[in-house]
């Protein structure tokens, strides 16, 4: 019988598994994760899990009964060692051998390391599974003063939580301002903002040196000789994609298992979804790697199509969120390489959106508890983003009429 | 527990018991309720867990909320009940809800 294995049990890899039931195929199917846990959402780590207000339970994607249904083999605690993709088969940890019709990797990515010294501190945490989202949480229950080192996405969740909880927390960010990579410096200025008027004391242009332990503080110590005292630090300073067995396989990468629009490495019988890929998207003119769940589910749509010998290229438009405080951010699109900004409403609580063009195309938005603009939103880059920015600005013009 | 009866889009019901205070697309994944994917996690961002709500059970369950009726927008084949299940959630007078999942992809 025809057997498929994927390499990886989270959002990516189950939603592989789901497409090639979904699109009929009854062959032999096995889910390799090196997790605990079953599948679960990671999403709700750095916001409701983290403040006590579901279980790990309630993270799960599916009953443990489902796989059963489903005909799937799930392998958890399990990791691969290797992959021989001529051969076609993959050895597990204790030894054995899997032999596969298709494989694919879904490998997803790890945190990045901070390096200095003391960074192996045990009050030092980070958070991407759900035993560093427990581990963190039990932290936090015995923390006063909090330090978060970086302030992108995780760092800014993680300090809005701890806010919450009613710690003292500092964010600590290398550059000049919060969010650098991802959002304009005004959408910056706002989370920045945010965080301070929720009481988050954040030091930018900092580069952390070392982290000195002693009996009572794990001292963070930035370049600059800025001594910050703290009963936990955590760390969110970006990933970095699982690419050592791919590579090891032979398979492409560069910085990500390089994979075309169909999901395809360069191996034909081997695809790739989710975080761990650097990948093609027909609407883009580069290959790019993306840490979202939009983009895990619609790759690995694309993944499983290919699977079945029935390719879909990938044609999706990319979307994030992160919450923070009684904000949510929604952002669609990439904003690499806009040449201008049209900002719709004021900045502040009442919501507002940021487009960002490419000659006279919108290519992101970034939606401030705006959830409707941000629908609206999705729709106009879908349709190409040709759009008059007077009338973007304006917000007495829905901009639902904008797309008609 | 109250009971809910998902009917999917080939017909087929689903019952899933679900306890006071999940929501319903939590009861709806935890049973493997085919076609709610809610791949957001009940972060009501995707609309991949939009359903209808039975028409005899549409005034007790109610409309949608602010931002819940905006993602909506984005969902297929949106009508008159539809409701992202992430936002329900289960309380006692929910005894024996009939949902019918929409094409969610």
């Amino acid at each position: 019988m025809t057997r498929h294995v994927i390499i990886g049990a989270g959002q990516a890899g189950l939603q592989i598994v789901e497409s090639l039931r979904k699109e009929g195929f009854s062959g032999e199917i096995a889910l390799i994760g090196d997790e605990a846990s079953a599948p679960y959402q990671r999403p709700p780590l750095s916001k409701k899990y983290l403040l006590g207000q579901i279980t790990a339970e309630r993270l799960l994607f599916r009953a443990p009964e489902h796989y059963g249904r489903l005909g799937v083999e799930l392998r958890l605690s399990t990791r691969v060692t290797a992959i021989d993709p001529a051969a076609h088969t993959v050895t597990l940890a204790e030894g054995s051998q899997l032999e596969w019709d298709r494989l694919a990797l879904a490998t997803g990515a790890r945190v990045r390391k901070l390096g200095v010294p003391g960074a192996e501190d045990p009050r030092v945490h980070v958070l991407r599974g759900v035993e560093d989202a427990e581990a963190l949480r039990q932290g936090l229950e015995q923390a006063a003063r909090v330090v978060v080192i970086g302030g992108g996405f995780i760092g800014l969740e993680v300090a809005a939580i701890a806010r919450k909880l009613g710690l003292e927390v500092k964010v600590v960010e290398a550059q000049s301002r919060v969010l650098p990579r991802v959002v304009a410096p005004l959408v910056s200025t706002f989370f920045h903002e945010l965080h301070t008027g929720h009481g988050v004391r954040i030091l930018l242009d900092q580069q952390v040196a070392a982290l000195v332990p002693s009996a009572d503080a794990l001292t963070v110590q930035t370049q600059d000789g800025t001594v910050i005292p703290a009963d936990l630090v955590v760390v969110g300073i970006g990933v970095l994609p699982n690419t050592e067995l791919a590579e090891a396989a032979g398979l492409a990468c560069d910085a990500g298992i390089v994979v075309d629009e169909f999901a395809r490495t360069s191996h034909p019988h081997i695809v790739s979804a989710g975080d761990c890929t650097r990948h093609r998207n027909l609407l883009f003119a580069a290959p790019h790697r993306l840490e979202s769940v939009q983009n895990a589910v619609d790759q690995a749509k694309v993944a499983a199509s290919t699977m079945l010998d029935a390719p879909v290229p990938y044609a999706q438009v990319p979307w994030f969120w992160s919450d923070q405080y009684d904000v949510k951010l929604q952002m669609v699109g990439i904003s690499t390489g806009h040449d201008s900004l049209v900002v719709r409403g004021v900045p502040g609580p009442d919501g507002f959106s940021v487009f960002y063009r490419s000659g006279d195309r919108v290519i992101a938005v970034d939606s401030i508890n705006k959830p409707a603009e941000h629908m609206a939103a999705r729709k106009l880059i879908a349709a190409g983003g040709q759009c008059d920015p007077e009338r973007l600005a304006d917000t007495s013009t829905d901009l639902k009429t904008l797309l008609q | 527990m109250p009971k809910v009866t998902f009917i999917d889009l080939e017909g087929k019901s689903h019952q899933c018991d679900i306890a006071n205070g999940l929501s319903v697309m939590e009861g709806a994944i935890a049973g493997g309720v085919p076609g709610i994917l809610a791949i957001c996690g009940g972060s009501c961002a995707c609309s991949t867990c939009h359903a209808y709500v039975d028409d005899a059970w549409a005034d007790k369950v109610g409309g949608p909320n602010e931002i819940e009726d905006a993602t909506l927008d984005l969902a297929n084949d949106r009508r008159t009940h539809s409701r992202l299940t992430c936002q329900i959630t289960m309380q006692p007078e929910f005894e024996g809800l009939v949902i019918h999942v929409a094409k969610n992809d």
